[in-house]
């Protein structure tokens, strides 16, 4: 179990990581989410020992990593660019770890075997790295992580500079290797769906500060804080007083059983029916086609709101909907 | 965010990495030099700085410095001016017999002075090729310094520049920068270090310029380098050697020094890029452009080889291999076959090569890893054993080594002296190419669980191999052919090559200097292959190091 | 694994190197393991002379070989203190006054100075061991039809003009005998001085190297090099070295020496003052003066022997007889010269 206590990293003048806590159990996976900027590569830095404390203790099971350099902590780190050897072969590559390890011979070469197996490299071994393409290179990039079985793995967005369908394609497969193997990992990233698909635990990160760490359902379902709402794509955030049962936001009233009082509220795409009898009307400010679907961004009042719908709107459009009070979630002041 | 921790250099690791290196300049360099000073500089158990006193109030010496000033920079610009469109030809095309090529360059570093002192008096004679008189005049030292530094120019920039990824080049062409805005803008200041690090080697060299300036230069015109060694032991002059020697090593201290605060801001990180752009059509500008430096190679280098090799050809009847296949015999005047020279030139070459890589490698990595005035002042020193006169170095050996081991006669003195030399060729070549290995890469391998010792021979060993090994191919044939430093020892007789050719050609007869020839034309063609095999060493060598 | 066989072909490779390079080293002790004879790089002897005295004496000679007769002076005195050797040989009068000055060698006289002629012989410190001649030489083939010089005033005249090459006396030790010898001729007062003679030669063509190699085998005709110059400063003994390792031997020298205004270089060898076996080292000096030695001398070191008693090989005595009116000049007034002497030189043919 790693254990991390008010981890601290100052640069110059900013505090790249402001008293973090973070723990993580053994065959969790934990995705650390955030904008860029926010600190969570300085905290995978700092877990791994590549970045020295200002403050705070890393401890693994119980036992402080102060003084135990980044090569003995036993932890794997898989980097935003791979960091893939120019010099050696995807063998070379993926049996470096298990060499400093002091892995011979037989068992080498069956483990080589089995990692390149693993990520669907069986036959890559005497391939060149600059003769991959992006794709391949992640995953030699995965198997040279995963081959001396860390007992740790830490992942520094592994898969953000890969195109989107390659991208979704291969985080099932990582999932899936990850489950399989029963790792114990830090994913960081600033893609919520990535975070959501591989995390068990999923920790929103902003400005040095860890904000908020709860299953990716519990997030989801109550975000709580505006920045993680904001980070899960909860884009529309509108002011309501309640009262009677109702949530009143201006341009409409939604049913609702808050306590009265003033309240922060976000619509997400998901609560918004359009029809063309519903109660409430916006003007439409663009369309996308999104494969099957029309994303559609509309004002009401002051307020911007997104939908997804069938049919087809152009700028300037009414747009009638109706509001599922389920999928309206209190954001905490 | 460009903070690390200390995980490449770990404690025992990193002081292991700079003492080596310190330990062995501090005793063979440091040492002898301060006693030599300090005797020079002491009379009756005084210090006394009257000899400098002296040096600044005579015109003669002064202008010795100035002179001494003046054509060392006219030399380095002039090998800059002839050598990068060479080193641009050797990165960026392929031609045949271009590996032939790259090694043969550098066959003119490794010539003693007096042989080509002699092909360079009868090319630029009046009965030469241009048939006007150079002799004595300062194009005759320029030209010649140009013979002797060109490979260093073109070889260390030129390594440098076939790395440059060239799609940096087609994205700044994209950009709308012309041909010309391109080099200036892009290539330029990326080679900029590279540039700097052979310029540097170039100005020391041609600084402490002895041979050339001697035989090639006018009556009166000396180097300061030269001026030391005629008041040291033509004079017997110690007091004002030792004053000379301390002006040339301070003159060489501020260079040194500004050169590498301005190498270490230049300092750029680039991708190593295997070069494997597909060959694209040569347009007639470019071919002219190859064509064109391999033919001032041609005539620049090869006309004074030329001479030498049809030199040792000659004999009374026309033209024989006489003097090659005399050369297993005892040859008048040579206490040892020529082959016991050949023998012992390779043997000391070998050994120098392995202490400058060792040494040179292990100080390039401190240079590199780390920043700041520490690893500035390292790397200055590390050079200034290039830019100290052969005379005062020779006699500090013999001043400061006679305990607790008496090193002073050792044969041993010849390929540290030789190492000495060599070492700055590794460090110039290994650093700009350390410098630009990404950090990332180190920390990948320490994520792996490589400690930092293993990080180093697993990761930046492999990926400097390849400047290493042109470093090691500089030490060999700097060691092959160097003469200076232990010409003013006094050792048992070993001869090597070149001491062999100096000692026939001090003898009269023809036949002693065919022979001398045709040992020179062997030390040539040693040297090229060498070179040679070295580089296809390196090539073999692709991934599993 | 290469890497484990490269590292064991390394380590083999450095091993042999070390047990080479260390296999010529020794130990000294109580009683002399081995004499030291330093000396110049010109230092020649035939095979198996030095090992002859250790077959008498019991004592290995090991011979040092510094650069040339000033850099070994210079070795000499800087380690007067904790010297490097036992016996030096190769100082010659240009030097002498200073080695005496600076005191690095310990009186010692030969029983063998009877049969050196006395004018060689100037201090008891040093023991003369041969001698050569600085004179003019030319080469025979581009004098059939004209006459060649005869003496240094000839060398003004204009049938010689760009004829002559000599050496730069900063640089080079033939270069300062045949200026001392000039000096010697044409005297430091006068109408006519040294000063003017070199304006006259200087008027008239003459080249000038740095060293003796780049006149004798660059410059000069007669010197194999392809030189165009038939006059060069060179040694009274080089017209019998020519011959003698010319292959085929020539039925004649190609070249002369002309024996007016020579310059006598006399080689000296002195025991170390910080010897610790000054008594052996006196055997060395001894036998460096014995008969066999003096007989090796010309055809390695082409100078003549200073022992009267030594026979001159054949080719010295046919094509290089010993010059017998030299130039005189005592050591301390070249020591007291020299400096400003060169100097003078240098602004006369800058």
């Amino acid at each position: 179990m790693l254990q991390g206590l008010r981890l601290t990293v100052a640069f110059e003048d900013t505090l790249a990581l402001d008293a973090v806590n973070l723990t993580v159990h053994n065959g969790e996976v934990v995705a650390v989410m955030g904008p860029s900027g926010c600190g969570k590569t300085t905290l995978l830095r700092a877990v791994a020992g590549l970045q020295d404390l200002d403050v705070g203790t890393i401890s693994w099971d119980g036992r402080n990593l102060r003084d135990v350099p980044p090569h003995n902590r036993g932890f794997g780190f898989m980097f935003q660019d791979y960091a893939l050897f120019p010099h050696l072969t995807v063998r070379g590559n993926v049996e470096f770890g298990l060499r400093m390890h002091g892995v011979d011979g037989n068992r080498r070469t069956a483990r080589l075997d089995d990692v390149l197996e693993t990520v669907g490299l069986a036959d890559y071994g005497d391939r060149h790295i600059h003769e991959l393409s992006g794709g391949e290179q992640q995953r030699v990039a995965l198997a040279r992580t995963l081959a001396p079985s860390p007992r740790l793995i830490l992942l520094d967005e592994p898969i953000g500079a890969l195109d989107r369908s390659l991208r979704e394609h291969l985080i099932a497969e990582m999932r899936a290797i990850f489950d399989h193997l029963e790792v114990t990992a830090i994913y960081v990233t600033h893609d919520r769906d990535e975070a959501f698909a591989i995390a068990d635990t999923v920790a929103v990160m902003n400005r040095g500060r860890l904000i908020r760490k709860g299953a990716p359902q519990e997030l989801w379902d109550d975000p709580r804080d505006e920045f993680v709402a904001t980070m899960l794509g909860f884009s529309a955030i509108v002011d309501a007083k309640v009262y009677d049962g109702w949530a009143d936001v201006g341009w409409t009233k939604i049913s609702s059983d808050l306590e009265p009082g003033e309240h922060r509220l976000t619509i997400p795409p998901q609560a918004i029916r359009v029809a063309s009898n519903g109660p409430t009307t916006g003007r439409v400010l663009r369309s996308t086609y999104r494969g099957g679907k029309y994303n559609v961004e509309f004002t009401i009042g002051n307020t911007t709101l997104q939908a997804s719908t069938n049919d087809h709107f152009v700028v300037n459009d009414e747009i009638s909907f109706h509001i599922d009070t389920t999928g309206v979630r209190r954001l905490d002041d | 965010m460009d903070r690390h921790s200390s995980l490449t250099t770990s404690r025992r690791w990193g002081i292991a990495l700079v003492a080596v290196p310190l330990a062995f300049l501090a005793y063979f360099f440091i040492y002898p030099l301060a006693t030599v000073l300090v005797t020079g500089f002491t009379s009756n158990g005084n210090i006394d700085l009257e000899p400098l006193r002296t040096v600044f109030g005579r015109d003669a010496l002064l202008n010795v410095a100035w002179f001494t000033l003046w054509q060392a920079v006219a030399s380095t610009l002039l090998t800059l001016l002839l050598a990068l469109p060479a080193a641009n030809v050797m990165a960026r095309y392929e031609f045949p017999g271009k590996r032939l090529v790259r090694a043969a360059i550098v066959v003119p570093f490794v010539l003693p002075t007096v042989v080509v002192g002699s092909a360079f008096l009868a090319l630029l004679g009046p009965q030469g090729p241009l048939g006007i008189d150079l002799r004595q005049t300062i194009w005759a030292i320029l030209v010649a310094h140009v013979f002797f530094n060109y490979s260093i120019v073109v070889r260390t920039v030129g390594a440098y520049w076939e790395r440059i990824d060239p799609s940096l080049l087609e994205a700044a062409q994209l950009l709308g920068a012309s041909r010309s805005q391109v080099f200036r803008r892009v290539t330029l200041p990326i080679l900029r270090p590279a540039i700097a690090s052979a310029a540097s080697l170039v100005f020391l060299f041609t600084f402490t310029s002895f041979g050339i300036i001697l035989i090639l230069g006018g009556i009166g015109q000396a180097t300061i380098e030269v001026e030391i060694w005629r008041q040291a032991t033509g004079l017997i002059n110690f007091e004002v050697a030792a004053a000379l020697a301390f002006l040339q090593i301070s003159g060489i201290s501020v260079v040194l020094f500004l050169y590498s605060r301005y190498q270490e801001r230049r300092a750029v990180q680039f991708r190593h890029q295997p070069s494997q752009s597909a060959p694209r059509a040569i347009t007639r500008g470019q071919q002219i452009h190859v064509v064109g430096n391999l033919a001032v190679m041609a005539v620049l280098l090869g006309a004074p080889i030329f001479v030498l090799i049809e030199r040792s050809l000659r004999s009374a009847s026309g033209y024989s291999f006489d003097a090659y296949t005399g050369l297993g015999d005892q040859i008048s005047g040579l206490a040892a076959p020529a082959t016991t020279a050949i023998w012992n030139s390779a043997r000391f070459a070998v050994v120098a090569t392995l202490i400058a890589v060792t040494i040179g490698l292990a100080a390039a990595t401190v240079i590199a890893y780390r920043r700041g005035w520490l690893s500035r002042t390292f790397d200055a020193l590390l050079m200034l054993p290039l830019g100290t006169s052969a005379v005062t170095l020779g006699f500090g050996f013999l001043l400061a080594l006679d305990a607790p081991v008496d090193l002073r006669t050792s044969i041993w003195i010849i390929p540290i002296a030789h190492a000495m030399v060599a070492i700055p060729f590794v460090v110039r070549t290994a650093v700009p190419v350390l410098r630009s290995v990404r950090h990332r890469l180190r920390e990948a391998a320490a994520m792996l669980g490589a400690p930092p010792e293993r990080v180093w021979r697993e990761v930046d060993l492999p990926l400097v191999t390849r400047a290493a090994l042109i470093g090691a191919g500089f030490a060999f044939a700097v060691s092959l052919g160097e003469f200076g430093a232990t010409s003013f020892l006094a050792l048992p007789s070993n001869p090597t090559l070149p001491t062999a050719i100096f000692r026939l050609l001090g003898r009269p007869g023809t036949e002693s200097f065919t022979s001398a020839m045709a040992l020179s034309t062997i030390l040539m063609i040693g040297t090229a292959t060498t070179v040679l095999l070295i580089e296809r060493f390196r090539r073999d060598t692709p991934g599993d190091f | 694994m290469p890497t484990k066989r490269s590292a064991v072909l390394v380590a083999i490779l450095v091993t042999a190197m070390l047990v080479t390079a260390c296999s010529d080293s020794s130990d000294s002790t109580d009683k002399p393991a081995e004499l030291i004879l330093m000396t110049h790089d010109s230092f020649a002897l035939s095979a198996g002379m030095l090992e002859a005295f250790t077959q008498e004496y019991g004592i290995p000679v090991t011979v040092l070989e510094s650069g040339d007769a000033g850099t070994m002076l210079s070795q000499a005195i800087l380690t007067k203190d904790n010297p490097i050797a036992d016996v030096a040989y190769g100082v010659d009068n240009t030097f002498l006054s200073r080695a005496l000055e600076e005191g690095v060698f310990l009186e010692y006289e030969s029983a063998l100075l009877t049969n050196v002629p006395v004018d060689l012989a100037v201090d008891p410190r040093v023991t003369p061991i041969d001698f050569g001649d600085v004179c003019i030489n030319y080469d025979k083939a581009a004098f059939s039809t004209t006459a060649p010089p005869q003496t240094l005033a000839d060398l003004t005249l204009p049938e010689y003009r760009d004829m002559l090459v000599v050496q730069d006396p900063a640089s080079s030790s033939p270069g300062l005998a045949f200026l001392l010898a000039t000096i010697s001729t044409f005297g430091e007062e006068g109408d006519y001085t040294w000063r003017h003679y070199w304006q006259g030669l200087k008027d008239n063509g003459v080249l000038v190297t740095s060293g003796w190699t780049e006149a004798y085998t660059g410059a000069f005709s007669g010197g194999g090099g392809g030189g165009t110059r038939p006059i060069v400063v060179s040694y009274a003994s080089s017209p019998a070295v020519g011959v003698f390792f010319a292959d085929p031997p020539p039925a004649d020298a190609p070249t002369a020496a002309l024996l007016d205004g020579c310059f006598r270089q006399v080689e000296y060898a002195g025991i170390l003052t910080g010897t610790d076996f000054p008594e052996e080292a006196g055997l060395l000096v001894d036998y460096l003066l014995s008969v066999p030695v003096q007989e090796d001398i010309p055809l390695n070191m082409f100078v003549y022997p200073a022992n009267s008693a030594a026979a001159l090989p054949q080719v010295f005595t046919d094509y290089s007889p010993v010059p017998v009116a030299t130039a005189e000049m005592s050591v301390e007034t070249i020591e007291r010269n020299r400096e400003t002497w060169i100097d003078e030189w240098t602004d006369i043919l800058r």
